[in-house]
């Protein structure tokens, strides 16, 4: 304690005196390395500790050394792969009927490039990516404001929860019938079917998100002078970011589960048609690819929105 | 700028909806420039006053005035720092200072003036581009503390400020908020549940007692600053006023059993 270097001079009873009495301990002495101390901590930038840190590790492997480090973690994956192929190719000597049953992955991979050659493989994949994408961005546009408005004025939410807590259970698929009626077959109807599932996440994410709001932080805007509007630009639209985001991605999964079920009912074209054509044709190495692409596909759209909220909000911790 | 608190009253809700008193006719007077303690166990109502002082809450009965002024809403005259400093997480260091100059529509080279200016005052040169989870605590409330006084007000409203800093921190803030009131005048008004806290710092100190809160006496500290907290009269006003807070919240039962109560917090 800051006490220990005192206690030989007597309890001075005002700063006057103990000055006096420290001048008469002789206490400069033992003052000139506290002082010194001070003097070394102050002007340091951290910097330097910075490079001083950097200085006391070995430096980092290269890039490449580390990306095989970080595929040599994925073993279980490359085994599951491995296994498949044999198990699919040894597998056919003693049932030949396992060539449809369980195509092996070198045959999904020459089913693809086979697709791609004619062309149609990046058809379905950028008519199923253009669907999801327009969306859920439309189920952003219109969620993110109803969520944060319902978070914002609590009349509003209870005049809207209602019929939003109605309409929600209804599974996006229950609409499939409803919307051939609308729409007929074709884009609108299925990117409506998507927006459906998307929607509900977003506005509920958005909606926590903005009643989330720290209350010293609203004290805070309102105490330095900030407006209505200007407290929901700078402190609940900023406070409600990352629950709009775990939102989007939430409505991005979803959307993408619910476009290769609408995909499947009923569309010219998609990774959803795509794999309930070759069920007709008995390709099932097309229809693995289409599931592989899927999944792909959602993992990357995953890592992207992930990438886009690190861009966003430089301060937020991650996801 | 004088603060005037005429029998405040202010009734809360518990959970149930059941109305509770949480302050009772409290008066008092804080004049220009003068710093000003509120003391008090938890739950008597100092956080209250402090809400209804920075205009985020309505008193049930009495007023509350600011330069003869009744307090309606928050303004910028008072300023207030809390106590888990409530910085903007998506604002670096010199954002949130900013963000009061901002709302005030100060034009923006004197903006990026006076952020200097107390970014300097509060030691911060350096960390100007830090978001607030990369500061320490004490940093985080010497931001805090740069961002209230930058919309220059007249009064600050401190709520325990220090209460969440280790002891070394907030030994050293209490010096430097010292060094800067004695810098730049302010009336300041600081909430606390430290008696030596307050006896440090402050010019008169009003100690209130719970269920319902209330004044019970205010205390004039006339020991020049620096305050030694091991000067003896020092000493013997912060034992005083200890005992005396315990009678008052657990009973003269217990204030009898107080020396050991001591002794265990020694030890």
């Amino acid at each position: 304690m800051s006490g220990a270097g005192r206690s030989a001079i007597p309890p001075p009873s005002s700063g006057v005196r103990a000055e006096q009495a420290r001048e008469k301990a002789g206490y400069a002495a033992v003052e000139a390395p506290v002082r010194a101390t001070a003097e070394r901590r102050v002007p340091v930038a951290p910097e330097a500790f910075a490079r001083l840190a950097a200085s006391m590790v070995p430096p980092p492997p290269p890039t490449w050394r580390r990306a095989l480090a970080r595929i040599c973690r994925l073993w279980l994956l490359v085994a599951f792969v491995v296994i498949w192929e044999l198990v699919s190719i040894f597998g056919q000597r003693v049932n030949p009927q396992l060539d449809v049953m369980m195509p092996p992955p070198t045959a999904v991979i020459s089913a693809a490039s086979d697709l791609m050659t004619r062309g149609v493989l990046f058809t379905h994949i950028f008519d199923s990516l253009y669907r999801v994408l327009l969306a859920v961005g439309a189920a952003t546009a219109l969620g993110v404001p109803l969520g944060l408005a319902m978070g914002w004025s609590s009349r509003f939410r209870f005049a809207v929860d209602p019929l939003l807590e109605f309409i929600r259970p209804i599974p996006p698929l229950a609409w499939i019938p409803l919307s051939i009626l609308w729409f007929g077959i074709g884009d609108v109807q299925i990117v409506y079917i998507i927006f459906l599932a998307a929607f509900f996440p977003v506005v509920l994410n958005s909606l926590a998100g903005a009643r989330d709001v720290d209350p010293y932080l609203v004290q805070a805007g309102l105490s330095l002078g900030a407006r209505p509007r200007e407290l929901f630009l700078t402190v609940v639209l900023p406070a409600a970011l990352p629950h709009i985001f775990t939102g989007m991605r939430v409505g991005l999964g979803i959307g993408w589960m619910a476009l290769v079920a609408g995909e499947l009912v009923a569309a010219p074209s998609g990774l959803g048609y795509m794999i309930n054509n070759a069920r007709t044709l008995f390709r099932s190495d097309y229809i693995l690819l289409g599931m592989v692409l899927i999944g792909v596909l959602g993992l990357v759209l995953d890592y992207l929105m992930r990438q886009a909220a690190r861009l966003v909000m430089p301060w937020h911790k991650g996801q | 700028m004088q603060v005037d608190v005429a029998n405040v009253s202010k009734v809360h809700f518990s959970m149930k909806g059941e109305p509770l008193l949480a302050l009772l006719d409290v008066n008092f007077q804080v004049e220009k420039n003068e710093f000003f303690s509120i003391v008090g166990p938890s739950g008597c109502g100092k956080t209250t006053l402090l809400n209804l002082l920075a205009g985020f809450e309505q008193p049930t009965r009495g007023e509350l005035k600011v330069g003869g002024r009744v307090i309606t809403a928050p303004g910028w005259e008072r300023a207030v720092v809390f106590q888990e400093y409530a910085l903007f997480p998506w604002y670096t260091v010199v954002q949130n200072i900013r963000y009061g100059l901002r709302r005030k529509r100060v034009p923006e080279p004197e903006q990026r003036r006076l952020v200097d200016h107390y970014i300097g005052l509060v030691g911060l040169g350096g960390f100007e581009s830090r978001y607030p989870r990369e500061l320490s605590g004490g940093m985080r409330q010497r931001v805090s503390i740069a961002r209230a006084l930058a919309v220059n007000p007249s009064i600050l409203l401190m709520d325990e400020p220090f209460a969440s800093l280790d002891i070394q921190t907030r030994e050293y803030m209490q010096d430097e908020l010292l060094k800067i009131w004695q810098r730049e005048p302010k009336t300041v008004i600081f909430v606390t549940h430290s008696i030596d806290e307050a006896i440090k710092l402050s010019d008169r100190i009003a100690i209130m007692g719970p269920r319902p809160g209330r004044v019970e006496e205010i205390m004039i500290v006339e020991f020049g600053r620096p305050r030694d907290p091991t000067n003896p009269a020092v000493v013997r006003l912060a034992a005083e006023v200890k005992l005396w807070l315990r009678q008052q919240v657990f009973g003269s039962k217990s204030a009898e059993d107080a020396p050991h109560a001591d002794q265990h917090m020694a030890g």
